[in-house]
């Protein structure tokens, strides 16, 4: 069976598979989103929480994705097997990109503008908020699209440990030794990377500043 | 006659016995022994190398530094004493690039203290109208435009709208129009040196151009390695006998010399 028909077949199960990987993807950075941009911001005033908070998300992005999904399995509460645990092992993934790209936006700013504001009395959650973020937005973006690229590759190996998604064609396929299932899974991941990768990068465009 | 030196109600800024180092090591001080009267009203100029330490006592000023010995007093009160938002909000500040928000249109940018201090909208509307008069930008042209459409003349008279914008009794210039080319510079220079006069405001303007000191100064105020070496009007400035002076003097023959 040619890949083609194989998609067309199974075209109500590829679908509902790429909405799973999707959402998988979604909350995974909506968490990681929330979790590494305030630190991005507390890392700005805090100079002892840098190298810290820095290295943790370095050491969690070194391990193989694999890995950490099998690390996950045995700790309570937010291991086990299947979905809960594949969303906290993306959201470890995706810190690090963002997490950066927050601290380098919001320290890479002209010294002579945080100069000016400080200057004009500007209090410094005043500076942060309404001078630093959105000058650094368009980078904080960067990293959110960065992370969100890796997350939609990483998550097609969440189907290891049950979480469902598109990895769930791509193994399956692998076992079979099948290429038409395959592609079923891989296509549309990669499609959803692509696109992801286009729409935020359009979005970050908008929001530069020059 | 001479009632600029006497009365203490007439004093705005006054360094008593300032020394500044960094992190507590005395022995690297960036300004030391600095006693300095500033008259309300005057335009002093801070005239120096770079690294002598002008900009140093412009900050010390506005509080974005503290003195690590001495004090510094502006209306009569130690800077120490000051809630520093309060102070700076009170304190105009223009410095090189201007250094406009790019995210800020012109007008916002000009707001931006009213804005602060929570003025109603209609109130700061007509406030920078007023400014951008007042700085010589048409308001319908330029108002509603993100500064990097702007030349640096142009974004430099916009950062002199917005340190005057919540119309603060002193305004301090650290080498406001060190950036521009030539000719927009002296177009500058002559243009606020008419509006420094007709604004009565304190100003206090560093520069290591001993030509626009010469132009712009009531009183100009020599550093030299962190050191006050000389303090004189500017008429009596260049007969001055120290070598940092003659240094600046030979400085202006030169270009004197060069120029047609």
């Amino acid at each position: 069976m040619s890949p083609w028909n194989f998609f067309l077949d199974h075209r109500s199960e590829i679908l509902s598979a790429t909405l799973d990987h999707l959402t998988l993807v979604v909350i995974s950075m909506a968490f990681a989103i929330a979790i590494a941009v305030p630190l991005g911001m507390l890392i700005v005033q805090h100079r002892h929480l840098r190298a810290i908070a820095l290295g943790v998300a370095s050491v969690f992005q070194t391990i193989p994705s694999l890995a950490l999904f099998g690390f996950l399995i045995p700790i309570p509460f937010i291991g086990g097997i299947g979905r809960r645990t594949a969303i906290v092992a993306l959201v470890l993934y995706a810190l690090l990109p963002i997490l950066r790209n927050t601290y380098v936006g919001l320290t890479g700013i002209d010294p002579a503008i945080l100069e000016a504001a400080e200057a004009m009395g500007m209090t410094s959650t005043q500076v942060l908020l309404r001078v630093r973020l959105p000058l650094a937005l368009s980078v904080i973006l960067a990293g959110i699209r960065t992370a969100t690229v890796i997350t939609i590759g990483v998550a097609t190996i969440a189907a290891a440990i049950g979480a469902g998604g598109l990895g769930t064609f791509i193994f399956r396929g692998v076992a079979m030794v099948n290429d038409s299932v395959i592609l079923a899974g891989a296509v549309p991941a990669a499609l959803l990377a692509i696109f992801a990768d286009l729409l935020l990068g359009l979005l970050e465009r908008r929001l530069k500043v020059a | 006659m001479n009632a600029k030196l006497a009365a203490p109600s007439d004093v705005a800024i006054e360094f008593r016995d300032v020394h500044y180092h960094i992190n507590d090591i005395p022995d690297r001080a960036i300004v030391s022994n600095i006693s300095l009267t500033i008259s309300r009203g005057e335009t002093l100029v801070l005239l120096g190398r770079s690294g002598s330490g002008k900009t140093t006592l412009l900050r010390l000023i506005n509080r974005m530094l503290l003195p690590s010995q001495g004090q510094v007093l502006v209306q009569g009160r130690a800077t120490t004493g000051y809630d520093p938002i309060r102070l700076r909000r009170s304190i105009g500040y223009v410095i090189q690039e201007a250094g406009l928000f790019p995210h800020f249109t012109v007008a916002e940018n000009v707001g931006l203290v009213p804005t602060l201090e929570n003025w109603d909208a209609s109130h700061i509307a007509a406030r920078v109208e007023e400014l951008l008069l007042l700085v010589g930008l048409a308001p319908a042209e330029f108002a509603t435009r993100p500064p990097r459409e702007l030349s640096g003349g142009q974004r430099q008279r916009v950062g002199v709208a917005r340190a005057l914008a919540a119309d603060p009794p002193i305004l301090l210039m650290d080498e406001p129009f060190g950036a521009l080319d030539p000719v927009t510079r002296a177009e500058l220079q002559r243009e606020f040196s008419a509006l420094a006069r007709r604004l009565n405001k304190t100003i206090v303007f560093v520069t290591h151009d001993v030509r626009e000191a010469l132009l712009l100064a009531s009183r100009i105020a020599l550093l030299h390695a962190g050191q006050l070496v000389a303090f004189a009007p500017p008429q009596d400035f260049l007969r001055l006998d120290h070598p940092e002076v003659h240094a600046f003097t030979a400085s202006l023959a030169v270009s004197n010399g060069v120029s047609p």
